[in-house]
């Protein structure tokens, strides 16, 4: 008998979303106590994974087409964290627009069963489904805004590209499994050592299709549609969550099956990296709408996730890890000061609408201040240190051209977030933005301050929770 | 007459998948039609998968081209219902009417 328990945690989400759907169809007006049961259900698959996963080494179950190893148990936890902070945040902002459905909870939660699945997966099989579950809950989230055509919009665009780049990922996979014969892990880092082209060909289009869904520059022109046109909710769901998943298998596929071809990815992922941080840089500097230009800073840090990805090391895997922690941190601080910005049952999302906002709104201010000093990279805040791990994985590998573009795009983006200090600081003020704020976006706003403000102090625990990630032996 | 091999399928794949992208990336007239593309690309890799299959002789391929099989359905559902929200809100499907969102 399979070790059943250690995949109990999916177990018990995925019989709370069933339970959940029947629920809410058969109890009327139940929106806020399913949006209760959920964040509760969150909560405590965290502590069945941490309790169950946390102390193992390394166990691989069903025939070894799931992984239960550190990697794994971390990553989704820090999923399952990110979820019910994008839970607890979302509710007014739904009640605004009218959208307070049960549908939105449930989908969340299946989305988040979709991707501890791809974090698990050890078999490229076991990896589409997670990946298609993920998606699927995606696009309607996606379109969850249904009578407005912005919303509309950014579903079609994201069901199209993503629908794509899935279809894109499979032929790589169909390339890999004929050419080695299975679709385990494992057989598959065995066999691909040969010199055989058509498993380049099979890695490049699994590369592709995971670049996709991390949006990488040059398959990043989805990213800014979909996250202007989605709910803001459901934007912030978008930069945190899926992008967890997609860098655990994007770290599993690069350093398991793949890790014998190390030469012919290590190229394309310099070239992925350094296109995403300079066009992200670059791109930001004309945007007026604030969701468009968080678009394109999250393509620019996804940039420099990528850059510790590529030096092949387990410090250069940690520190990308750390890079994504601290950057699912100060995004969802940027985006609790988006959702605060409402007057009279309207939220506000463009540069011109946060100007003058320290006249009034002084502590929000200086909140946004620090999240936009530390998404520049200013020490002692906490995107400081992330950056500066990934340089310290990149130079110790001696790739110098890769971390002096990085540091140049770095300056380049620190221009378009010191402008919008500027607008806030020292522009025309605006009309007062209402005050009343639920406790949870507020909680959730100095959760992320005071992580970014006193990191430098305790970097050694998060440190220490990711030195024990070691994929390459 | 040759005999077929796996190239001859291998090759049909290619081609049906080749005809699926270009039709996703040359289409300016109508959604529905990006939506047989996709179909197209999934039916490419499930020739591929099955091709590989029963040249390797090993049933793990055809698994997973049931498993497709099913996720092409509910994608094609999910796409479906977007796309007649999409028409509620704007009265077409025109591809190149399609922005709203640009910048």
């Amino acid at each position: 008998m399979e070790n059943l328990e250690l995949i109990f945690s999916e177990i018990f989400l995925s019989l709370s979303i069933m339970f959940l759907l029947i629920f809410g169809v058969f109890k009327k007006n139940s929106s806020t106590l399913i949006q209760n049961i959920s964040i509760i259900v969150l909560l405590i698959t965290v502590v069945i994974t941490f309790n169950e996963t946390i102390g193992i080494t390394e166990v691989k179950l069903f025939n070894g087409s799931i992984i239960i190893d550190y990697l794994s148990s971390f990553m989704k936890i820090i999923t399952l964290l990110a979820a019910f902070l994008v839970l607890i945040i979302s509710s007014s902002y739904l009640k605004t627009f009218k959208i307070f459905k049960i549908e939105y909870p449930i989908l969340i939660l299946s989305s988040v069963l979709g991707m501890m699945i791809m974090i698990s997966s050890y078999d490229l099989i076991v990896f589409y489904m997670g990946l298609e579950l993920q998606s699927l809950a995606l696009y309607v989230l996606a379109t969850f805004n249904r009578d407005q055509i912005k919303s509309s919009e950014a579903g079609l665009k994201y069901f199209v590209l993503s629908a794509l780049s899935s279809g894109l990922l499979l032929y790589g996979c169909s390339l890999i499994y004929g050419f080695t014969g299975s679709t385990n892990f494992d057989v598959i880092t065995d066999q691909l050592n040969s010199n055989e082209y058509t498993l380049t060909f099979g890695i490049v289009f699994i590369l592709v299709g995971l670049a996709f869904k991390i949006s990488a520059v040059p398959f990043h022109m989805w990213a800014p549609d979909v996250y202007e046109g989605s709910p803001t909710s459901v934007t912030l769901f978008f930069t945190m969550v899926p992008k967890i998943a997609a860098l655990t298998v994007l770290i599993r596929f690069l350093y398991v099956p793949f890790i014998n071809l190390f030469d012919q990815w290590q190229m394309i992922l310099i070239f992925l990296s350094i296109a995403s941080m300079v066009f992200g840089a670059i791109a930001a500097i004309g945007q007026r709408n604030l969701k468009r230009l968080i678009a394109y800073s999250s393509i620019s840090h996804i940039g420099y996730a990528i850059a510790g990805l590529t030096t092949g090391t387990n410090e250069g895997i940690q520190s990308s890890i750390i890079y994504i922690t601290i950057y699912i941190l100060m995004n969802l601080g940027l985006f609790s000061c988006l959702l605060m910005l409402k007057r009279n049952e309207n939220y506000y999302e463009t540069l011109d609408d946060l100007s003058g906002l320290s006249k009034n709104h002084p502590l929000l201010s200086l909140s946004l201040l620090l999240i936009l000093f530390s998404l520049a990279g200013i020490p002692p805040l906490a995107g400081f240190f992330a950056k500066f791990y990934v340089f310290k994985a990149v130079i110790e590998q001696s790739m110098y051209f890769l971390a002096i573009v990085g540091l140049l795009s770095t300056v380049i983006a620190a221009f378009y977030y010191l402008r919008i200090i500027k607008i806030i600081y020292f522009d025309k003020e605006k009309e007062k933005y209402d005050n009343d704020h639920g406790f949870w976006l507020k909680f959730s706003l100095s959760v992320s301050t005071v992580f970014i403000l006193i990191y430098f102090i305790f970097p050694s625990q998060i440190i220490d929770a990711v030195s024990k990630i070691n994929i390459i032996q | 007459m040759t005999e077929i091999d796996l190239g001859h399928y291998l090759t049909l794949g290619a081609v049906i998948f080749s005809i699926g992208v270009i039709g996703i990336f040359l289409n300016r007239k109508n959604i529905i039609v990006i939506l047989m593309s996709i179909e197209l690309i999934l039916l490419a890799v499930n020739i591929n998968l099955v091709s590989f299959s029963i040249y390797l002789g090993d049933l793990s391929g055809q698994v997973f081209t049931l498993f497709i099989l099913t996720v092409a359905a509910a994608e094609a559902a999910i796409g479906l219902a977007i796309i007649v929200v999409y028409y509620r809100n704007s009265g077409t499907i025109r591809v190149e009417q399609i922005d709203k969102l640009k910048g």
